[in-house]
């Protein structure tokens, strides 16, 4: 019995899969992202509301270059939207993304926040932030003073290993070169708190709870959390930290970005471009900005007033590919020191 | 039919009976031919594997040696034996209460102990670390009941450490060891231990030197599983920053975009896996038990006084609150606030569906190829049928992202070919017919599970007498029909208990279902896992809750199954 009654629901599940796969005549476009669906959603439902294009995802959390480099020449992939420039970069490295002009894009994005040649683009940008408990009163920061031993036992921060803070790693050996960057990590090593583990939003949990006096994460977690959107218990978080945008002693504020590209074989390449083209319309970088509380890429779109609150972001001058070259050696020496043990 | 589905519940079979060679029964080839396919097929993943390895150069391996590997090892060696030595205690220590002694609560406990598999251990860390946190409620209320103001003044140890994680797991994972090991209490210890007892032993020294030395082989097959779930386990070891082997593959995968690399640490990865299974089959070597066809004599519980029996029923329970209950009952309450709070979202209904559709695929293929691999060892035994039998265990083996990787990769290759055959040979494009229609995430479920699909009908076969075998062969029944009409029917509870624990998994899997899925196709898994990623994890907790109930009523019947025959 057992058996006739899963082979019926295999056959259920058969019908179901190659209908879904088969889809419809009408245009498509199929978006392969790593960024998480409740983030994206918004701004796909305003696409398909005003051009009638149905845009058909998969949330991927890693292995997005993998999944398209198997699929090959018949990858039904159209457009690869990722955050971090080192994931782009990636992209781009393997072959499988494809040169876009516009002038519409190119209008929108400032040169320093795309690909020379139009392989990626970015849409929005995040900086790494400090969050600092609300009674300490800082007003300033720099990211050196993280290794101080003023700070010994009282720093939060998540592994080493994610992307975010590999970013942050690189872009302290572009300003610094590797060999104070490994002394600064040890640094900051041995003034961590707690493993370094978990997500951004729990460096605010871990400052109301205690655990530690300051910590480093993105900035759109507090508008996230201080809007109310995660609930009353995150209001509380937010509503413990103080937030300070930190420079580098020689520099400004590290950003990172979040972006997209067109697949090398994507089968609705038109579409594809209307929707990234869409992705730096005003429209939807308010949504970025109001919703998702990311900084704006056009310089004619405000950030919210809950990010904008933290002062004038003064972004780090050094370029994103640059940082990105960086990863490999700075995901390297985070190991060498130890830094997630 | 009165037999104990969970006992055959592993990586192999408990009871080992005669040589079924000696019955009569022929080796035939078509068996083996199937067990080689098999045996191919599992293997695919890790030669796979091997082919991206040799891809890419060593020059990651000094770094490695220096920098990576000795602490990620220590870290997984001690995971290992703390997960290991602990789930074992529990496991067996609450299947002898519930065995052999009556109490208050025994009869629900004897059930109730089971549920903690049906808690993925990723969501018992976020739930963990939520309850347990400063500003959650266990502390907030500790601080109330001790005067103190704030967190600053009081806290408690980090639950992000090697002893929380250790913790966790093991709390989460005992079933495993519990439920092999209490349905040999039940039944093959049963005669030995009152005949001790006859003999003047008292309970104690019954269980210390006649049910525990008894039960070794059933403990073992329990605690390998238990250790293969700890070492292939990232999401909560990730969460609560344990560096383990399985964190390096992947931080060396996903952050240096060295896939070479990776691969490599996951062979090498293979090696103590490996030695888990042979410690394994060494723990059951040369036991064998008689299985006759009669039906099992049970033991007898001895009734506890009132101060032991409470005693007792606190001790059991304790696994099934820390393991089920508090994690369980937390994400009723955040699933709860947040439907109050931002309502159900659209489309959990259908995620479900799907869910419960690509589980009963990837059960129902698990269970087909485990058939062939358990039937081959007994209708064809030799060197192919036992060779597929141990290359059943590669996709349990590894991690569940390295899996993935590998299946994508073959699956791909096979995609790409029969596009351009399709294209070349008759002009028409296919597209990619099994990524996008999922059936490379159900191969993938396959292929992980494989090894308990094996070990059950491995399990439900051995309990069958070969004269069953030799009298149908006689009365002039193939090995098929054989199989059909006499095999499957007997084996059934078996069969039973070892579809709902890979049905369980599957819905619980992640990795290879967010790597492998066609588009627009979410599970609760993955559902859970957006959310999740996004911090947002009361969003989170309700597909968490789905994962859970769902779980449950298959659990349910497995407890069930275990309770037959009393």
């Amino acid at each position: 019995m057992l058996f006739f009654r899963t082979a019926r629901k295999l056959a259920w599940v058969a019908v179901v899969l190659v209908s879904s796969a088969a889809g419809g005549a009408a245009a498509e476009l199929n978006l392969y992202t790593t960024r998480e669906p409740g983030l994206v959603q918004p701004l796909i439902d305003a696409f398909q509301a005003s051009t009638g294009t149905k845009v058909n995802t998969i949330f991927l959390k890693d292995g997005l270059a993998e999944r398209v480099a198997s699929e090959g020449i018949n990858s039904p992939a159209d457009m690869l939207m990722t955050v971090d420039v080192g994931r782009l970069v990636e992209l781009v490295d393997k072959g499988l993304t494809q040169p876009v002009r516009s002038p519409a894009l190119d209008g929108a994005v400032p040169p320093q926040l795309r690909d020379p040649e139009g392989h990626w683009f970015a849409l929005s940008l995040r900086a790494r932030v400090l969050y600092a408990a609300k009674g300490l009163g800082l007003t300033r920061f720099a990211y050196e003073e993280l290794a101080s031993p003023k700070w010994k036992g009282k720093v939060c921060i998540r592994s080493a290993q994610h992307p975010y803070n590999t970013a942050l790693i690189a872009s302290f050996i572009a300003h610094h070169g590797a060999d104070e960057t490994k002394t600064w990590l040890e640094g900051l090593k041995a003034n961590l708190a707690r493993k370094a583990a978990g997500g951004d939003r729990e460096v605010a949990r871990d400052i109301m709870g205690g655990i530690c006096d300051i910590g480093i994460a993105n900035s759109y977690y507090v508008g996230l959390m201080a809007s109310g959107k995660g609930g009353p218990e995150q209001q509380a978080w937010a509503k413990a930290i103080k937030v300070v945008l930190p420079t580098f002693e020689n520099g400004g504020t590290q950003v990172n970005v979040s972006g997209a590209a067109i697949a090398k074989n994507a089968p609705n390449r038109a579409q594809a471009i209307a929707f990234l083209e869409y992705l730096v319309s005003k429209d939807a970088q308010k949504t970025y900005a109001e919703a998702n509380f990311e900084y704006p890429v056009r310089a004619d779109v405000a950030p919210d007033p809950i990010i904008a609150a933290f002062g004038e972001l003064k972004v780090d001058p050094t370029p994103l590919t640059k940082i990105a070259r960086f990863r490999m050696e700075a995901s390297r020496l985070a190991e060498q020191v130890g830094f997630d043990n | 039919m009165r037999l104990d589905g969970p006992v055959a519940v592993g990586l192999g079979d408990l009871d080992e009976v005669g040589d079924p060679t000696r019955s009569g029964i022929r080796p035939a080839l078509g068996w083996r031919v199937a067990a080689a396919a098999v045996a191919l097929l599992a293997a695919a993943p890790i030669l796979t594997l091997v082919v991206l390895a040799l891809d890419g150069s060593v020059g990651l391996w000094p770094h490695l040696v220096a920098h990576v590997l000795p602490r990620a090892a220590a870290n997984t060696a001690l995971l290992l034996a703390g997960v290991g030595s602990l789930a074992a205690g529990i496991g067996c220590g609450t299947a002898w209460l519930v065995t052999a002694y009556r109490f208050p609560g025994r009869g629900v406990l004897a059930w109730a102990l089971i549920l903690p598999l049906a808690i993925p251990t990723y969501i018992a860390a976020y739930a963990y670390l939520d309850v347990l946190h400063p500003v959650g409620p266990v502390q907030s209320w500790l601080r109330w009941l001790l005067g103190y103001q704030s967190a600053r003044e009081f806290r408690l140890p980090d639950i992000r450490s090697m002893t929380g994680c250790i913790l966790l797991l093991s709390f989460v994972l005992y079933p495993y060891v519990y439920l092999t090991t209490r349905a040999m209490f039940l039944t093959q210890a049963a005669t030995l231990i009152d005949a001790s007892r006859t003999l003047g032993a008292s309970y104690g020294a019954a269980f210390t030197r006649v049910a525990l030395p008894l039960a070794r082989p059933a403990i073992a097959v329990g605690v390998s599983l238990v250790l293969m779930e700890t070492l292939n386990d990232i999401g909560a070891s990730e969460f609560l920053g344990i560096q383990t082997l399985t964190v390096s593959i992947y931080a060396t995968w996903v952050n240096r975009s060295d896939l070479a690399g990776a691969a490599q640490i996951a062979l090498v990865l293979l090696v103590p896996v490996a030695g888990l299974v042979a410690a394994e089959r060494f723990g059951r070597r040369q036991r064998s038990f008689a299985a006759s066809a009669q039906r099992p004599r049970r033991l007898e519980p001895r009734p506890l006084g009132r101060t032991a029996g409470m005693l007792a029923l606190a001790l059991a329970s304790l696994p099934v609150l820390v393991g089920f209950v508090v994690p369980a009952a937390y994400l009723a309450w955040s699933a709860w606030a947040r439907i109050a709070f931002a309502g159900l979202s659209q489309g959990l209904l259908a995620t479900t569906w799907n869910t419960v559709s690509v589980s009963a695929a990837g059960t129902l293929g698990a269970l087909a190829l485990g058939l062939i691999v358990a039937y081959a060892g007994r209708a064809a035994p030799g060197r192919i049928a036992s060779l597929a039998a141990r290359l059943s265990l590669a996709g349990y083996a590894v991690p569940g992202t390295v899996l993935a990787i590998g299946v994508l990769y073959g699956v791909g290759a096979l995609d790409r070919a029969v596009a351009w055959a399709a294209s070349t040979l008759a002009g028409a494009s296919v597209g990619l017919v099994l990524i996008g229609s999922g059936a490379a995430m159900v191969l993938a479920y396959t292929l992980r599970f494989l090894a308990i699909a094996t070990g059950s009908v491995e399990g439900g076969l051995s309990r069958i007498p070969p004269s069953l075998d030799g009298a149908a062969r006689t009365m002039g029944a193939g090995t098929l029909r054989t199989l059909y009409a006499v095999h499957l029917p007997l084996a059934k509870p078996a069969l039973a208990s070892g579809a709902i624990l890979i049905f369980v998994d599957c819905m619980k899997e992640l990795p290879a279902t967010l790597l492998l899925r066609p588009l627009n196709f979410e599970t609760l898994a993955t559902r859970l896992y957006g959310e999740a990623a996004r911090g947002t994890y009361e969003d989170a907790s309700i597909a968490a809750l789905l994962i859970v109930l769902v779980s449950l009523l298959p659990v349910a019947v497995l407890a069930r199954l275990g309770q037959d025959g009393r």
